[in-house]
């Protein structure tokens, strides 16, 4: 069965390891936060300008000065920190964030990405995901693997605007985790009862598939 | 001591003109400067230019302007927000500069630091590249990004005395610090101005220096935009 979008988060939140400063863009990775092992230390930042985000608010304790970069209101743990935008992303482009986890539209197998533009569609900006990209060294990828017609978004070349290249490390998708490798998709891991014929039908890049690919554990 | 009280936000505002390039503070609808907006869409200029992460929602914040058809560019970073904001970019009304909100952020500090020019790697290879120089340091691609200029930058703050200084709140202060001493003249609106003196030199967020104008805010709204709870167990 092909992964929800709570099962993403969840197999994405294997990779987070203690020690590690995390942003998390808006959807499938907003979701990760809940899945990170408990024990383990791990800050998230936002780069609106928060530094150990916490959950949302309890009913009646929202402050509309303190919000996420998806703009939800949400509170902060002990430890945290406000800086303003250009020390936010100083974090990031001076690569102090070890991990940055956000969604796609399309990857390439080479490693680029687009997710911010649908020219003539949906125009609403790139955020900070051209900074994100450009610079951090770790990053994963968060994404359905076709679109609702069924066409593959895991491609050999992007379609659509690019927001970086050849930046793209890691992608799991509702039906697999895979790795780019030497300009290739190397499968590493499918969904429980997931077929290599039904990743390979769902992936126009080239794939490489190397001795038996186990299935995802949570 | 420079006192850089002005009496209200019509004062604050007195030599802004059609045409001229605003930078206004905010995330979002958070720390964004909702009297001097007020006042601007009061004084009913034209034609200008505003640089900002946003452009507010269709009935708030920038899009108080854009609803008035006051700006005739934007500079921002992410305008998912506004359908009016959409619907005259797509028709052609509004002309729109997205680029990166790291790089619309480090613009603005460059401005503030009297920096012409700063290379970054966001965006290399996409279609914020078109046109600008870049070059290769440490086996990677950065394009040549340049410090904005402004007439006015709009910024603001939760607490703030005579002097201009300031101190922000939360996630609130966001692009406010780095647009501060960005533009010709800084407006600087407080929720809470308070006696000099008071504010602990060690915990000013934005010395004085980099402001011109300061006056407190009043009646703000601070209206969130995606209100997320969770229930008690």
């Amino acid at each position: 069965m092909a992964l929800s979008k709570q099962q993403i988060a969840q197999r994405i939140a294997k990779e987070v390891k203690d020690g590690y400063y995390v942003n998390l863009g808006i959807g499938i990775p907003t979701l990760v936060a809940n899945f990170v092992q408990k024990d383990l230390e791990v800050d998230f930042q936002s780069e609106n300008g928060v530094l150990g985000m916490g959950p949302f608010p309890f009913e009646g304790e929202e402050d509309p000065d303190l919000i996420n970069a998806g703009k939800q209101t949400i509170t902060t743990l002990p430890g945290a920190s406000f800086f303003d935008s250009a020390m936010s992303f100083s974090m990031i482009r001076g690569q102090h964030v070890d991990l940055t986890i956000l969604g796609a539209m399309e990857v390439s197998q080479n490693g680029d990405i687009a997710n911010w533009k649908i020219p003539g569609k949906m125009v609403k900006g790139m955020g900070g995901a051209m900074d994100l990209v450009a610079s951090a060294e770790n990053i994963i990828v968060a994404m359905m693997h076709t679109n609702r017609a069924g066409e593959s978004k895991l491609l050999s070349k992007c379609s659509l605007p690019l927001t970086g290249v050849k930046c793209v490390k890691k992608i799991v998708s509702n039906l697999a985790v895979l790795e780019i490798v030497d300009g290739s998709f190397k499968l590493l891991e499918r969904a429980p009862g997931v077929s290599i014929e039904e990743i390979k039908n769902a992936t126009e890049g080239n794939l490489i598939i190397e001795g038996d690919i186990p299935e995802m554990k949570f | 001591m420079i006192n850089k009280i002005v009496s209200n936000v019509q004062e604050a505002c007195q030599g802004v003109k059609d045409g001229m390039t605003f930078m206004l503070g905010g995330f979002g609808l958070s720390g964004i400067p909702e009297n001097s907006i007020a006042e601007l869409v009061q004084l009913n200029i034209k034609d200008v230019t505003c640089i900002s992460n946003n452009a507010g929602v269709d009935d708030f914040g920038l899009g108080l302007l854009l609803q008035k058809k006051q700006i005739k560019k934007m500079i921002s970073s992410y305008v998912g927000e506004n359908a009016e904001f959409e619907r005259q970019m797509l028709s052609g009304e509004l002309d729109v500069e997205l680029i990166p909100q790291g790089t619309l952020a480090q613009r603005c500090q460059a401005a503030q630091s009297g920096i012409p020019a700063f290379y970054t790697p966001a965006g290399f290879g996409t279609e914020v590249a078109e046109g600008k120089e870049f070059r290769e340091f440490h086996g990677k691609m950065h394009l040549l990004e340049k410090a904005f200029e402004a007439d006015f930058a709009f910024v603001k703050a939760w607490k703030g005395d005579a002097a201009g200084n300031l101190i922000f709140k939360g996630s609130a202060r966001n692009f406010n610090p780095n647009m501060c001493g960005a533009a010709t003249i800084t407006v600087a609106e407080v929720e809470e101005l308070v006696p000099v003196g008071t504010l602990d030199p060690n915990q000013i967020h934005i010395p004085g220096i980099f402001v011109q104008r300061i006056f407190q805010g009043e009646k703000y709204e601070k209206r969130i935009e995606q209100l997320t709870v969770r229930t008690r167990e």
